[in-house]
């Protein structure tokens, strides 16, 4: 039996560490400081308490899982259009073919523009862009946090993507 | 690999979550063809994009102080229930350590018991009353003829059960050496296979229950009844030997 001190010590080794990733996520996901911070808050006292049900070697990917299922069910109550609204990604898949901006102007693209593009993408796009080109997770892991198959996880981000260079495109054109 | 193909799987080219096959064949068709190429290397400028510090949220300092303040918070009140004040067990922990590897350590340190002992006797014993041609000193079937025999050898009288109607018939008896005395060995038959009871006084008139060991493939059973012990020992089958063993008891204590 672990007393609840080795069990608080333990806790503080393995998963406060990933504080960053637990921010940057619930960050990216409500939009704001302070919603973020508290979504974290309650994703570290949620961990703590199912710490004993722990059994994996990624305490960043677990604590992950946490933060995401805290920020949809805070999302569902707070803004229920953003995330309850079903995504249907056919009507999302049909506005960006063919619309490419010049490639090379991307390359100046300074990264407030960048970060402007990544929040307008509705949050099922944000959130594995954020898990893949923020926090570096494979496929599979992402798969595993937002509980979707990998499969999935490609479209996604393959849409993401689009969208992101649409964004940026158009932007580009408005400045040239 | 086409177009099509190309801009469904450039995603996972870009992340490297293709196998070997796929890949080459993406970037194969990368070198030929302009557009999948622009499209994969507007890919490659936005996440080159995401990898610069700015579009990362880093935890304000703050932070992890009010985490931990409510994670303290949690533990006080998940442990308090138990109300076990840490000065106690800091001292009662090592000790109950102690005291279980000591508990751990005491079969070793004590050897095997004496009942462990003589398990190991009895079967040893039973062994050598097949092997030395040695089985009975008196060949009987007739307990009439076996009980009168110990007269005179021993210093008890064994009960001599006739359990030949129940499919035990009496071979014989003799004398035999356990537990540092003389004992009364009646030995019984079931179909082939041979039972050895071995029987001697015990102090005092107690009675003990059942007990029952194995070793090397031969069942023992032993009991105390009517101020004597009793070990039965056999390569039978152990519920057969069992149901011996019951009418042995069932007997009713000899009389002489």
């Amino acid at each position: 039996m672990w007393g609840e001190k080795d069990k608080l010590a333990r806790f503080e080794q393995i998963i406060l560490p990933h504080k960053d990733a637990a921010y940057n996520l619930a960050r990216w996901l409500t939009h704001n400081d302070h919603d973020a911070e508290d979504m974290v808050q309650e994703a570290y006292l949620r961990a703590y308490k199912f710490f004993d049900a722990f059994r994996g070697v990624d305490g960043r990917a677990w604590l992950l899982t946490i933060v995401r299922n805290t920020c949809y069910t805070w999302l569902q109550q707070n803004r229920g259009h953003e995330a309850t609204t079903l995504f249907d990604e056919e009507i999302h898949a049909a506005d960006s073919e063919n619309s490419n901006p010049a490639v090379l102007a991307l390359q100046s693209a300074d990264r407030q523009l960048l970060r402007h593009a990544l929040e307008e993408l509705p949050v099922e796009f944000r959130e594995v862009v954020v898990l893949r080109d923020l926090e570096g997770f494979s496929y599979k892991e992402i798969s595993d946090i937002a509980s979707i198959p990998t499969g999935t996880v490609m479209s996604r981000l393959s849409r993401a993507r689009e969208r992101l260079k649409q964004f940026l495109g158009d932007r580009m054109k408005e400045k040239a | 690999m086409d177009c099509e193909n190309t801009r469904t799987l450039i995603d996972g080219y870009l992340d490297g979550e293709l196998d070997l096959v796929r890949a080459l064949e993406i970037e194969d068709h990368l070198h030929g063809c302009a557009l999948c190429s622009e499209r994969y290397n507007d890919r490659q400028v936005i996440r080159n994009g995401f990898k610069t510090e700015s579009v990362y949220f880093k935890a304000p300092a703050h932070l992890e102080k009010r985490i931990q303040r409510s994670l303290r918070q949690a533990a006080k009140v998940e442990s308090s229930p138990r109300r076990l004040p840490w000065s106690w067990v800091k001292f009662a922990a090592p000790l109950a350590a102690a005291v279980i590897v000591v508990l751990a350590l005491v079969p070793f340190l004590r050897g095997p018991s004496p009942e462990e002992v003589l398990t190991q006797e009895v079967v040893s014993s039973h062994i050598r009353s097949l092997m030395a041609n040695h089985l009975a000193d008196v060949p009987s079937s007739n307990e009439h003829t076996v009980k009168p025999w110990f007269n005179g050898k021993l210093d008890f009288s064994p009960p001599v059960a006739d359990l030949a109607n129940q499919g035990f018939p009496l071979v014989g008896g003799r004398l035999d050496y356990l537990n540092s005395r003389p004992v009364a060995a009646l030995v019984y038959q079931r179909d082939k296979h041979l039972i050895n009871v071995f029987i001697w006084p015990v102090s005092g008139r107690k009675t003990g229950d059942i007990a029952s060991a194995s070793r090397q493939g031969y069942n023992v059973f032993h009991w105390t009844q009517s101020g004597m012990n009793f070990w039965v020992v056999s390569d039978l089958e152990r519920g057969q030997l069992e149901k011996f063993v019951e009418m042995q008891k069932g007997q009713p204590p000899a009389t002489s």
